[in-house]
């Protein structure tokens, strides 16, 4: 892929994109080079019929657990018109002809709704075609049911193994051209399948990125830089070499990266400098590791520090700030003028990192200027072409086998892992398994940025938002924010008040950052929920009630993206749905709770889902939180493909928000001071609450589903913690206001 | 030379004795099923049998594992019958299943003390086995499933 020079603009369409909600924002120059958009497909190379009958589906995003699996094959089976159970599901290719292969900005259903049903829909025009010529009549007289082509005017009938020499050798038709099913006679799609993976996970073979084995296989370990940008200026390598085991130990120069604030996941991101230590096994590789001794030269990053930042953050918001992002009407003369009631508000949330189970790991094999690569990645297609410009080999020698991702939540579309193992097996001439340390993992992530925001707001006598000011100060140099670090001048309330002034300033960073399960929104929305239940109490109002108003005043002049083409807002008869539903299923205001025990609710709209929940918790007087329950209600569309994995998504997404309320990664000497679950916790199961979960069905296009969910649970529980104590959360991990789980 | 007896079978390990008995597992013994996840104990995925009791691979000598009966996940059955595995597989608990495997040992070892637990005895045994995807409600569900399993099997 081309590195884009991009503008701030073009930038932050992109970085949206990468959360996918901002999609439609997208410049056609931009939509051309874009990696979301899907080639011509040939339902060949993802439908197999054996001669025996045995159907094969290939899925071609990779899964780390969104059931990916079950989900593409799922729309292609449907059309095609087989039984689920007859089917038999593996992983395609990475190339061209598959399109679009990535698993990121919940695009998976979006993106496949369409081009998979009618990848079936081709392959059954195909089955009928040969069917009809073999028995000599009208392809329209045929219909076809689990996997078996009928005339039933002859009352003849031929399974689809008996057809498929026949029908792989007919011309495809234009794709396009066919008719799919009336949904009304869908037989799969909205029917609950198990993933197609449980057993092999359960009785414990070795699927997973990190379980890759190959011949001659040695291992590998990298000891970077612990801050960014640093260099070796020495090392006692060749004690490390002589260590029992060990095979190499040399030192990676690396490669800066392009610019300061590199899109890491379409631009290059560079090469960390480190050593790696490659030996006959993992253990050992680990062991020579803990015996070097080395001299870094940290270079420009070395005294950043957390506490300083915030300060800093602290000091700009007292100053005008740098920018000015979006500007309707006159907040000052609103916040001047009498019988308003001003609120304002710091907000501040931490960097956070992704922490997937499985450590990142890549296998890879380096002969002859051909690489081959095993790799959990989210994102195949961007690491190929990364490690063929890394080691200056055509992209068409580059071949990525997709494995399964041990949880992926945005860390795994980034591909250094996979440019690291790539390196070493090249230097080490040996196919090499390049396994990271948790430590590793948790202090060399592209963390969910940090962040600053500064509110102020207006109601009018009637309580009714009557002007809203952010000043948002961010981490960035000039227009640039730091990865998946900005902030949308289109967010809500935009849109919904007539006095908005968004504004932004911005400080440096040296610490990579990118996009974490709902990036963006997984701190917009804790943020602009909890002003506005702020607001909603200042105003004497229930804060549903308080809402649905606001929903209900739509400005004149819609939202625009900076771009100044229309944005992708919210409809806010969509969102008024989800709380109205979401109100009526958790007894909102009609349920007598003890002291101590409150509701609180917050809604969000992203990656085109709208969601709002609600959370019930109990603070005891040591401030420890229980979470009794959340509701959630969310409108994705008109279908759920896989309810079963749609209600599993929807509650990992609320565990996984719990979680993002007690976490936090900070800096000291520019090195990260977090380096384990120890303290950089996990919801345990004793902390996570039952959460019921209810989809609006709509007359919108499916959308997906891995990340929506999550935003609305932050704000919903610190608004319940308000109501239940007083006290508002306004800094985040909430433990810094004395806040735990119990 | 040391003698492991893992899943009911004699395997030799001709490796270092102090090296985890997860390493030693995955890659001196071909047994992948036991995940890497924290390498301190902390999370759970490395979770194996020792004599029946839960025990983190990941900070286990494999010296000291050589004195007890050691079962893996692999161990409890290769079809997926057992009625943990069972449970676990109707249920759909997983999401990406790299801790399920550890969860599932440490359910098994609950069963077997506790046929019938509470979703309180539930949360205190399964405490120790973090699920970064957030499957917890359906790994009380399944484990509830599992204990009805295990009653009717009887």
């Amino acid at each position: 892929m081309k590195t884009n020079n991009l503008n701030r603009r073009s930038f932050l369409s992109l970085t949206a994109l990468a959360g996918g909600g901002l999609m439609l924002g997208l410049q056609p120059k931009l939509r051309a080079q874009n990696p979301f958009a899907d080639a011509p497909l040939a339902p060949m190379d993802f439908v197999s019929i054996g001669a025996d009958g045995k159907i094969t589906i290939a899925a071609r995003n990779p899964d780390l657990g969104q059931g990916i699996l079950n989900a593409l094959p799922m729309l292609v089976a449907e059309e095609l018109d087989v039984d689920w159970k007859d089917v038999k599901v593996v992983r395609s290719g990475v190339g061209r002809k598959f399109g679009v292969q990535l698993t990121g900005g919940s695009t998976a259903t979006p993106l496949n709704w369409e081009p998979m049903r009618r990848v079936g829909a081709g392959a059954r025009a195909l089955l009928i075609t040969a069917a009809a010529q073999t028995w000599g009549v009208p392809g329209e007289e045929c219909t076809t049911a689990s996997a078996r082509v009928h005339h039933q005017s002859s009352q003849r009938s031929l399974g689809y193994g008996e057809l498929a020499a026949k029908a792989v050798a007919l011309p495809v038709p234009d794709l396009r051209s066919l008719k799919l099913k009336d949904p009304k006679d869908y037989k799969i799609i909205g029917k609950s399948t198990i993933g197609v993976e449980n057993k092999a996970i359960v009785t414990g073979k070795p699927i997973f990125g990190i379980d890759v084995t190959r011949p001659g296989m040695l291992y590998a370990v990298f000891h970077k830089t612990p801050v960014m940008g640093g260099k070796v200026v020495s090392a006692n390598l060749d004690e490390v070499k002589a260590m029992k085991g060990v095979r190499h130990v040399f030192i990676i120069e690396g490669k800066p990266m392009p610019n300061a604030y590199p899109n890491y996941l379409f631009q290059d991101p560079g090469l960390e400098t480190g050593i790696a230590v490659v030996a006959d096994s993992w253990w050992a590789a680990q062991l020579a590791r803990r015996k070097l001794v080395v001299k870094w030269d940290a270079g420009n990053w070395g005294t950043q520090d957390s506490a300083a930042n915030a300060k800093t953050a602290e000091d700009l918001s007292k100053q005008p700030p740098a920018r000015t992002l979006r500007k309707e009407g006159d907040v000052d003369t609103v916040f001047q003028s009498a019988g308003v009631k001003v609120v304002e508000a710091p907000y501040s949330f931490p960097f956070i990192a992704h922490a997937t189970m499985e450590p990142q790991n890549c296998t890879a094999h380096y002969k002859d200027g051909k690489v081959e690569i095993w790799s959990s990645t989210q994102f195949p297609q961007p690491g190929r072409q990364l490690v063929a410009r890394l080691l200056g080999v055509d992209e068409e020698d580059v071949t990525v086998n997709m494995v399964r991702g041990g949880g992926g939540f945005g860390r795994r579309a980034y591909n250094d892992s996979m440019c690291e193992a790539a390196w070493i097996s090249k230097v080490a001439g040996a196919p090499v398994k390049l396994v990271w340390t948790r430590e590793d993992d948790m202090q060399h992530d592209y963390y969910r940025c940090g962040g600053f925001q500064y509110f102020k707001a207006a109601l009018d006598k009637n309580g009714k938002l009557a002007a809203w000011r952010d000043h948002f100060v961010a981490y960035g140099e000039g227009e640039a924010f730091a990865h998946d670090g900005g902030f949308s001048p289109a967010e809500f309330p935009t849109g919904f008040v007539s006095n908005l002034l968004v504004q932004s300033s911005v400080m440096p960073l040296g610490l990579k950052t990118g996009a974490l399960r709902a990036p963006y929104s997984n701190s917009t929305a804790w943020v602009i929920q909890s002003f506005l239940d702020e607001l909603a109490h200042a105003a004497g109002k229930d804060p549903i009630q308080f809402r649905l108003e606001l929903l209900e005043s739509a400005t004149p002049r819609q939202p625009t993206a900076a771009n100044g083409r229309p944005a992708a807002g919210l409809d806010p008869a969509r969102m008024r749905g989800v709380i109205q539903l979401v109100a009526e299923k958790s007894g909102w205001g009609k349920r007598q709770l003890p002291k101590g025990t409150a509701m609180g609710i917050a809604f969000h709209h992203s990656h085109s889902g709208y969601f709002a929940e609600v959370a019930e918790v109990a603070v005891a007087e040591n401030k420890k939180v229980k979470v009794n329950k959340v509701w959630v209600v969310g409108d994705v569309g008109s279908h759920i493909i896989n309810p079963s994995g749609a209600e599993n998504q929807v509650q990992g997404a609320v565990v996984d928000g719990l979680s993002e309320l007690i976490q936090e990664i900070t800096l000291r000497e520019g090195r990260v001071v977090q380096s384990n679950y120890g303290n950089h916790p996990i919801l345990r199961i004793a902390q996570a609450p039952p959460i019921e979960v209810h989809f609006l069905k709509s007359d919108n296009r499916p959308t997906g589903l891995g990340e929506p969910a999550l935003p609305p649970i932050l704000p919903a529980v610190c608004n319940a913690i308000f109501m239940a104590t007083g006290e508002r959360i306004r800094t985040l991990p909430m433990t810094k206001q004395g806040f735990s789980f119990a | 030379m040391i003698n492991l007896k893992i899943n009911g079978n004699n395997r030799q390990f001709d490796g270092d004795p102090d090296m985890p008995l997860l390493w030693a597992l995955r890659d001196e013994l071909d047994l992948k099923g036991t995940k890497f996840g924290c390498g301190i104990g902390v999370c759970g995925a490395c979770t194996v049998h020792l004599n029946g009791e839960p025990a983190r691979s990941c900070v286990t000598k494999v010296s000291d594992a050589a004195k007890a009966a050691i079962t893996t996940i692999e161990g409890l059955s290769a079809d997926g019958s057992h009625p943990v595995q069972q449970a676990w597989t109707e249920i759909d608990v997983p999401q990406c299943g790299y801790c399920q495997a550890g969860q599932i040992m440490s359910a098994c070892a609950l069963l077997k003390k506790k046929p019938t637990p509470t979703d309180a005895e539930i949360d205190s045994a399964m405490g120790g086995n973090l699920c970064r995807c957030g499957t917890y409600p359906r790994i009380r569900a399944a484990i509830h499933q599992a204990a009805q399993l295990t009653q009717l099997n009887k």
